[in-house]
């Protein structure tokens, strides 16, 4: 192993000794002290833009200023993190900021939430130190899924960096000086671009420049209506960040909390989209094995993931034939919800109004897909993120620490350990592989852990045993992973693959686009995706239910609804849905 | 058998003045008179003279003739090329002496313009066809690549360089050797030599003229940075508003090629280098070295932060050397003559020569090239000419938006890096804008100002919106709406963008700010508190009066105000007939109609 050469360095004149190479920004981490930063995300966008984080360095010719996210520590070197020079600089960056930025900070939905906000409040700035132009952008509203508001924005770029790191890049800089803009190619609305809808920009974005399209407004209006009545149904992976967005712990379960929270909203019934996660499992294992069995389309590709979907169809539309045809956990219990349950309850289906509580912004967009109404109305109505239900239960006023843990309501929410991990990047591959298994073995196995599909690493192999039977799967996040995986597919499958799951987001749901803000340090320096993941698997262990097929609900719905069995009649009918080839561009 | 060479000048100022219909007519007088065969025509590249273009140079007598126009040509042909009588209308003279017979015999040398003056990167520059490798050949080209490979190490190479002196010419006046010497040790697959002829400073051609006239000096240099360093890819990167430096400098790297001097094992050394073009779209950023390489990677040219410096991670994050036309332009006669020959022009500290483009308010608008050292004032009042139409000299800017100005009590300040630096200025790439007393050294700090406000990249906050708020404080002040405070926020300002600014182009955004505050400030205070413009340019302080005595009541400058502001009085001054005129100044536009048409100097700006 090589050993880095160690350098020594004094930062405020408290000595401290880091390898060759670190940035004072890392060394200044090791004493204790955040520099702050705006535009740095450690190994995506290490650009120098902001000069926030600008410190005073002498390296024996006097103290100049420096960015400290990018200038490396030298032998000897004295830095001042804080000096009244230093603070002068970030305060004159900030309000140089201000000058071209909308400052209706009091609704801004980023208030409390804001990096930018919360750096001007701390360096004491005058709103009005600089005035003079600024550019007024219109906002691209275009899209179902996000706002982009260019009249917030602070040129940080991380949002250019997070697309770059999902390999969509659509997002750059447009003009210069100080019509520099951020935006797409030609100044094109985003709905005429490849934009897969992830939402990682809006994860990423420091300001309320960036964010998802608000529909907390269509839920209160449902909650509001007396004619209807409003399940809510919430994503394996909410029950581990939910907490976040109240000041808890990363990696915090909520799920007890969750349920007492939403039932306290108002919704008629609290369900869980672990249940639909179950149904997912064996559609899709089914139309796996049926694939096997008759010779289809192989390796077959999750499509859990609305964000991964749009990704094939816009840049791999010849291989859409891989994906399953199975609908999303979500869209699945919606549909269940307003056939099965509705009928059982005796509700009228069109009185009925789902909203998902989702970790993701694509789920705005799949919600409104073609194809996803399989009882004549949308499966599900509003798709909303952890972000807005955050926001929802604090305007009522709900003191969300303090509530008891509640269950969800019966029988939409029975799940299995298996629909739990559904959240974390490898969960559908595991949960797929420990039902896949007992079929195959026609065994009621034991050894029911798939740690080689497990981790955050963006692509991961793996061969499982099926009692002899040897099947290869693959394991992708992030639409970079994706298309290494894709391109692969394209030149043949050299590996053999026969099943993978692929999910749009880099760590799957846990770090999902509709996810609570964390500062970026805080990004730079927790492992957010692992720690998240830990959450939904320490769930899993505790579970006496860890396999899809022995969920009780899905048993007696195959036994009372879907009689005609796995992915036949009307199973097929409402469970699994079609797919389109998009065009990369649309002339505008 | 040739006997007489006819040089015309194709550099891009005698282009535009007509210099090729010069050589079509040229053609044709030679065909018609039978000379064709004994006379030989020669496009060559700059000869500085710009302001007198187009300009045409009679070999073996050097007969220097400026401002020959297409109908001058049949007279030359018939006069001098056919019965040896030189035109001596045409011939160019600045010494004094004004007999025709002492112009024609005045070598052209000893013309004040080109006296001063020594031509180390332009010496081929209006004397070689650009376009023919062999002309280049025969002035020595290539032989310095071919000393460099058959008798020195790189090592050698870069130790010539060094002893030399040579800085970069580009603005920033690193020592060339030494950046040589600090990329040649990096280990990497593939490394790279790039020349930067992004030259984007208002009012400079240097570099263009270097590529019009001798693009074969920067193709050797070149390949001698790429032996030095061990890089066998080079990129040159030229605007693409150089139509015809990119022409010659294609045609000049195919004839390379053919003749084994780019490409494989060059002089059978074992030593492979190759050139490309890569088109520059016009932004100034991307003279910046690390938005230079950005640009080539294909990427919007936009600078990144450095550490790492290009010769470490440059160009597709390789080790890479990045020297401007100018620099390179010196390399392969250092190689020839040696480090010792360079090392003996110029100063302490700034060794050979430097080119200027001399522009603004001076008789001899054009490119010359002087010893480090030179006084300014033998630049502007020998070889420049000085000011035009008798008004005074002012100042001087130097380095061009990034540089800052230099006042008439510092015109006897010895041109080289540390000279400008000291007080304030920079070298910069060698632009010199020349401003005369009417110059309102305001509007001048705004006119420069406006430049990187309007080519900032948009990277940097600072930049991006520091130097805008910077321009909106002195358009206050030139609206007359300032206050003393605002000289205070303006230095304040520039201080942070200085010290706060992502690149080269940022940090140096606020010098013309600064400079003129320095030494102009009772200009700024004379804005702010008089609410004047000495100089009488920025429009919101000026009022055009009326001397109602002098005034004879002709009415041509109502007739030509176009805002009908000026009306005839009901006063008749003595020794008048008719009564005087009016300037209504709520209506006036202050566009000086009134007073370019006063024949009778009554009217006056205050």
């Amino acid at each position: 192993m090589r050993v880095d050469k160690m350098i020594n360095l004094e930062i405020n004149g408290i000595p401290v000794s880091v390898p060759a190479g670190t940035t004072i920004l890392e060394a200044a981490r090791k004493t204790g002290i955040e520099i702050p930063t705006l535009c740095f995300m450690k190994e995506k966008n290490e650009i120098g833009a902001c000069r926030i984080c600008v410190v005073e360095a002498n390296e024996g010719r006097g103290y100049r200023i420096v960015t400290s996210c990018v200038y490396p520590v030298s032998e000897g070197m004295k830095v001042l993190t804080n000096s009244a020079k230093v603070q002068k600089a970030r305060k004159t960056t900030l309000e140089l900021m201000l000058s071209t930025h909308n400052k209706e900070c009091l609704s801004c939905i980023r208030s409390t939430h804001c990096e930018f906000q919360k750096l001007c409040q701390e360096y004491g700035t005058d709103e009005n130190a600089f005035s003079g132009f600024r550019p007024i952008y219109e906002l691209d509203t275009t899209t179902a899924h996000l706002v982009r508001d260019n009249n917030k924005c602070i040129l940080c770029r991380r949002c250019v960096a997070a697309c770059r790191e999902q390999f969509v890049s659509i997002l750059g800089a447009n003009d210069r000086g100080i019509d520099t803009n951020i935006g797409n190619a030609f100044g094109m609305s985003l709905v005429n671009t490849p934009c897969i809808s992830c939402g990682q920009c809006t994860v990423v974005c420091p300001t309320g420049a960036l964010t998802e399209k608000d529909d907390t407004p269509l839920v209160w209006a449902a909650l509001a209506d007396p004619t209807k009545k409003v399940i809510v149904q919430t994503a394996p992976a909410i029950r581990a960040t939910l907490g976040e967005w109240f000041g808890m712990e990363p990696g915090t379960n909520v799920e007890g909390k969750m349920a007492a929270a939403l039932r306290r909203l108002g919704f008629y019934r609290v369900f869980d989209t672990d249940a639909g996660a179950d149904l997912t499992i064996v559609e899709e294992a089914n139309e796996l094995v049926e694939r096997i069995q008759n010779g289809g389309v192989l390796p077959m590709i999750t499509s859990c993931s609305p964000g991964w979907v749009k990704f094939c169809e816009t840049y791999y539309g010849d291989l859409i034939p891989h994906l399953s045809t199975c609908k999303s956990p979500h869209q699945m219990l919606g549909a269940v919800i307003k056939s099965y349950w509705a009928q059982k309850e005796g509700i009228d289906p069109k009185d009925i109004v789902t909203v998902s509580v989702m970790p993701c912004v694509a789920k705005k967009f799949e919600c409104k897909r073609d194809d996803q109404n399989a009882a004549g109305y949308p499966d599900v109505d509003i798709a909303i993120t952890t972000r807005e239900l955050g926001r929802m239960i604090e305007r009522a006023g709900i003191n969300f620490k303090a509530l008891p843990n509640e269950e969800f309501d019966s029988p939409l929410s029975e799940d299995t350990g298996a629909a739990v991990i559904f959240g974390a990047t490898g969960g559908v591959m595991e949960a797929a592989l420990r039902t896949a298994n007992d079929w195959l073995t026609g065994k009621d196995n034991t050894d029911i852990e798939f740690h080689g599909v497990r981790g955050t690493a963006g692509l991961k192999e793996s061969e499982a045993n099926f009692g002899g039977l040897k099947v290869k799967v693959a394991v992708a996040s992030g639409a970079a992973a994706a298309k290494v995986v894709m391109d692969k597919l394209a030149a043949g499958n050299p590996d053999g693959w026969t099943f993978i799951e692929i999910m749009g987001c880099p760590g799957g749901c846990v770090n999902g686009g509709g996810q609570p803000y964390q500062p970026q340090w805080v990004r730079d320096t927790v492992d957010l995706k692992a720690v998240r993941a830990k959450a939904l698997y320490d769930q899993d262990r505790g579970m006496t239910l860890r396999k899809s097929h022995e969920s009780p609900f899905v048993k007696a719905l195959y036994s009372e609804w879907y009689t005609e069995g796995f992915g036949k009649g009307e199973a097929h009918h409402a469970l699994h849905t079609s797919y389109v080839k998009r065009e990369k561009f649309v002339q505008e | 058998m040739v006997r007489s060479q006819v040089l015309i000048c194709g550099g891009t100022g005698c282009t535009s003045s007509g210099s090729p219909k010069l050589q079509a007519e040229f053609e044709k007088q030679l065909e018609l008179n039978g000379l064709s065969d004994e006379i030989k025509l020669v496009r060559t590249g700059c000869f500085g003279l710009c302001a007198l273009g187009p300009v045409v140079i009679v070999y073996p007598d050097g007969t220097f003739y400026s401002r020959v126009e297409e109908k001058d040509v049949q007279e030359i042909v018939e006069e001098h090329l056919l019965k040896g009588r030189p035109v001596e209308r045409l011939v160019y003279a600045d010494t004094g002496e004004e007999t025709a017979k002492a112009k024609v015999e005045t070598a052209l040398n000893e013309t004040r313009f080109y006296k001063a003056q020594n031509r180390v990167v332009l010496r081929n520059c209006g004397v070689i066809d650009p376009e023919n490798i062999d002309e280049y050949i025969a002035m020595d080209g290539y032989a310095a690549l071919g000393k460099v490979l058959t008798e020195m190490t790189p090592e050698d190479v870069i130790k010539c360089i060094s002893d030399s002196g040579l800085r970069g010419r580009g603005g920033g006046g690193f020592p060339t050797g030494r950046k040589w010497a600090l990329c040649a040790p990096n280990k990497a697959p593939q490394k790279y030599v790039v020349c930067n002829a992004d030259e984007g400073d208002p009012g400079a051609f240097m570099d263009r003229s270097v590529l019009e006239g001798d693009p074969h000096c920067i193709i050797e240099a070149m390949a001698i940075a790429g032996y030095a360093i061990g890089a066998t890819k080079g990129f040159v990167y030229v605007r693409a508003e150089y139509p015809i430096a990119v022409k010659r400098l294609t045609i000049a790297i195919a004839q390379a090629r053919e003749y084994g001097l780019l490409g494989k094992n060059i002089f059978d050394s074992g030593f492979d280098f190759d050139l490309q073009i890569r088109l520059g779209a016009g932004a100034f950023v991307c003279g910046e070295e690390t938005a230079l390489m950005t640009s080539i990677e294909g990427n919007r040219g936009e600078p990144r932060p450095r550490p790492p410096y290009p010769a470490v991670r440059g160009l597709y994050n390789s080790p890479t050397v990045e020297n401007n036309v100018e620099t390179f332009a010196n390399v392969p006669q250092i190689i020839l003559r040696g480090a010792d020959w360079f090392a003996s022009m110029g100063t302490e500290r700034s060794k050979g020569t430097k080119v200027f483009a001399l522009g603004g308010k001076i008789e001899h608008t054009g490119l010359v090239e002087i010893p480090m050292g030179t006084p300014l004032r033998t630049i502007i009042e020998d070889i420049g000419g000085g000011i035009p139409n008798g008004k005074k000299f002012k100042a001087v800017q130097t380095g061009g938006p990034s540089g800052g100005c230099i006042p008439n009590s510092l015109i006897d300040t010895e041109v080289d890096y540390d000279n400008l630096t000291a007080i304030g200025c920079m070298m910069g790439s060698g632009g010199m804008i020349v401003m005369d007393e009417d110059s309102c050294m305001v509007d001048m700090a705004k006119f420069f100002l406006n430049f990187t406000v309007d080519e900032s990249c948009g990277k940097c906050t600072p930049c991006r919106v520091g130097t805008r708020r910077l321009m909106e404080i002195l358009e206050k002040i030139t609206s007359g709406k300032g206050e003393l405070e605002d000289i205070d926020r303006l230095e304040s300002l520039c201080q942070y963008i200085k010290e706060n600014s992502l690149c080269g182009l940022g940090q140096t955004a606020p010098n013309p700010v600064l400079a003129t505050i320095k030494f102009f400030r009772d200009e700024y205070v004379a804005h702010v508190v008089d609410k004047k413009c000495p100089a009488g340019v920025c429009k919101d302080l000026l009022t055009y009066v009326i001397d109602k005595e002098k005034c004879i009541g002709c009415g041509m400058c109502a007739r030509n105000c176009p805002a009908n502001a000026i009306a005839r009085t009901d006063y008749t001054a003595p020794g008048h007939k008719l009564a005087s005129f009016a300037i209504d100044a709520a209506k006036c536009i202050k566009c000086g109609a009134c007073l370019a048409n006063c024949k009778f100097k009554a009217i006056s700006k205050q």
